[in-house]
Order: structure tokens, then sequence, then C-alpha cells
């Protein structure tokens, strides 16, 4: 059994689910790949089966956040020791996640590591403009409340220790939860790290965010935000329902 | 023709009004219950969330048959007409109630949660033998 763990939410993926395990598996070997299906109604599961990865099917669809908290419980269980978030949607590139390992790896204060597409050289997919301005705004925001530079808090390409999966197994913000989740991980001492990577175009589906949507997401976010912040940090001990298990 | 005389048809006319208005509410407030204790009955409606409508239903009965209560709770908040007292106090009862029916959802969308991740994960460890821990490491 691997220690480490690669957690791949993915709703109607099924047109890149299984080069997403492939490319994971070759680059990265070491890593055991757990696929959410998140109320797929096309064949993700089975796609992803057949790739070769382990398939947890949410009943109905949750959400990303919930999704992706099934992967960090289900680590949590299996007694993982490292854990990387990777899109079921083509857009993270697998050969990231040796450097994302080395980072968390290399320093011991180092507990998650994100993979940030706007540092280093303008390089790969890096969103659209409009997309952008909202991306920026959280990047101020998040960086005021962490006092730190965060350039990409909306980025899902994250990896995190046995810390972080214990954290996120108990809590984990709903809807969209990249950008609370650095907050949240900060409130725990958990300061995150940013790494420059490559991100590609999305090879199959859509994104959750329309732009209809978009203004909603902002003052969900930021409302989310300043809960995160005045919420008081749970004693480690407290038993969430999600926690308890048989 | 006096003051008087054109006076006392109009008092007449109100005290009728105002008697069919009772009546009226009277009948609201039975039929509430009623519908109330019916969805209990059948198991549609719970008795915790019943109370609240049937507390509502005795407020509007009691207002309805002791006279002048209406006017005089008004008149102490300051409020000239009692009708909109009445309108004041069902708009601040419909708002917390709906306050309080997004807690209760809020709490029902976080247990739906947890179970499906459970259901989910349970699901994952019957389905697919030889799962790549035989040890869950959890406390």
């Amino acid at each position: 059994m691997n220690r480490y763990i690669a957690i791949v939410p993915a709703h109607n993926e099924v047109g890149a689910i299984a080069d997403t395990i492939r490319e994971i598996h070759a680059a990265a070997p070491q890593f055991d790949v757990l696929v959410i299906d998140d109320g797929s109604s096309d064949a993700t599961a089975a796609s992803a089966l057949g790739a070769g990865a382990r398939v947890v099917r949410l009943p109905f669809n949750l959400g990303i956040g919930a999704a992706v908290q099934s992967g960090y419980i289900y680590a949590r269980r299996h007694g993982y020791q490292v854990a990387v978030q990777v899109d079921g949607d083509g857009q993270h590139d697998p050969r990231d996640i040796p450097r994302l390992l080395e980072a968390l790896q290399a320093d011991p204060q180092a507990h998650f590591v994100i993979g940030s597409r706007f540092l280093g050289p303008p390089t790969g997919d890096r969103s659209t403009p409009f997309r952008r301005v909202g991306i920026a705004l959280f990047a101020r925001v998040v960086s005021l409340l962490t006092h730190q530079r965060v350039t990409d808090p909306t980025s899902g390409f994250r990896m995190t220790d046995r810390t972080g999966i214990e954290l996120f197994a108990r809590d984990y913000p709903s809807d969209y939860p990249e950008v609370e989740a650095i907050v949240l991980a900060h409130r725990h001492a958990m300061p995150a790290r940013e790494l420059a990577v490559t991100m590609r175009p999305r090879t199959s589906g859509t994104s959750r965010i329309s732009a209809p949507v978009s203004v909603y997401y902002l003052v969900k976010v930021l409302l989310a935000l300043a809960v995160t912040v005045l919420r008081a940090t749970p004693p480690q001990g407290r038993s969430r329902p999600a926690e308890r298990t048989s | 023709m006096t003051v008087a005389t054109r006076l006392l048809p109009a008092v007449h006319v109100s005290s009728t009004t105002a008697t069919l208005q009772r009546i009226a509410v009277i009948a609201i407030a039975v039929i509430v219950f009623v519908i109330v204790f019916e969805l209990v009955r059948r198991r549609a409606l719970m008795e915790r969330y019943a109370l609240l409508w049937l507390l509502a239903a005795v407020a509007l009965l009691v207002l309805a048959l002791w006279r002048g209560l209406l006017t005089t709770l008004a008149g102490d908040v300051g409020i000239y007409t009692p009708a909109n007292a009445l309108f004041a106090a069902g708009f601040v009862f419909v708002i917390v109630l709906l306050l309080h029916f997004s807690t209760v959802i809020s709490r029902l969308s976080e247990q739906n949660k947890v179970l499906a991740q459970r259901v989910a994960l349970l699901d994952e460890r019957v389905e697919q033998p030889a799962p790549p821990s035989s040890q869950p490491s959890d406390p």
C-alpha cells in the first residue's frame, strides 16, 4: 500500500478521467488514485475503475467541497500520509506532483502546498480575463488575511500532509472551497506554500463557475472568508458527525 | 339633522361589520386548527412544527374573542390603528419562522451531506474488494 494518495474529484468527466488517472500513475507511481464521483450521470465511475483507480461514488451531486472532503475522510481512514488534489478534467499536469511532494517534504514547516499558475513565467492556461479579476481580488484578500503572498487561491491543485488530511476530513468548506480552505488551514497554523505550475485548458466538461453565478460566487466566498476568520478555531478533539466512523 | 343622528347609522354598521369580522377571524383560526391537526394526524407535519402554527391560531382566536385587547395592546406600544399592530406582529412572526426554517434546512443539508459521504465510503468498501489498506487507522 502506498502512503500517498491522489484525490480526484470528478463530475461528468468521462472524456478526461481515464487519461488523468493514467497520467498520475505514470508521473507519480507512489500515489494511489482515488476518484470521487460526485453524482455523475455519465460513465465517469466505470471509466475510472477501468483505468485502475479506486472510486467513491457519491449517491447524488454534493458539490466539490463535500466531494473533496470525502477523499480526505478516506485518506484519514486508510492512514495516508500525503494527499494531493488533482482535478478530473485534465487541467492539472500530474507531472508536477513530484515537485509538489518535494516542496512539501523539503521543509518540516510546510504542511500545505498549492500549485499556482500565476507564479513564474506566464505559460499555460491562465483562465479568462474576467475570471482573472476575481482571482486577483481573492488573492489580495487571502494575502491580507494570511499575512503572506498568495497568487492563485482558486487553484484546486494542492497537496497536504497528515495534519492537513485530518483537518480537512474534519472540516472542509462547501460550494467553492478552494479559497476558504487556505484561510482555514492558516487558522490551524498550516500556511500555504505556493509552487509555480503550468495549467492546461480543460479537456472535458464545463467549469463550475458560469458568468451568472460568478457574482454570487464572489460575494459568497468573501462572506465565508469573513466568517472563517471570525469563527473560533475548533478544538482539535471536537467531533463532528463526519468524523465519527464505525 | 343633528350630528348624533348622522353618526348613529354609521356606528351601527361599523358594529355589525366588526361582528362579521370577528366571526371571520374565528373561522380562520378554527380552519388553521383543523388543517394543522389533520396534517399531524396524517404524519405530514411533525408536532414540533405544528406547535408554532397552533400557537399562531390561538393568538388569532384570543384577539378575536377578547374585545379591545388588540386596541389596548396597539395603544400601549403607540400604534394608532390596531390593524397595523396586527400586521406588524404577523410580519415579525413570519420573519422569525423563516429564519428558523433556514436553520433547520442548514442542519438537514449538513446531515444529508454526512450521510451521503458515509454511504459512499461504505459502498466503496463493500463493492471494491482488496482495499489498499487492510487496517483502517481511524481512531
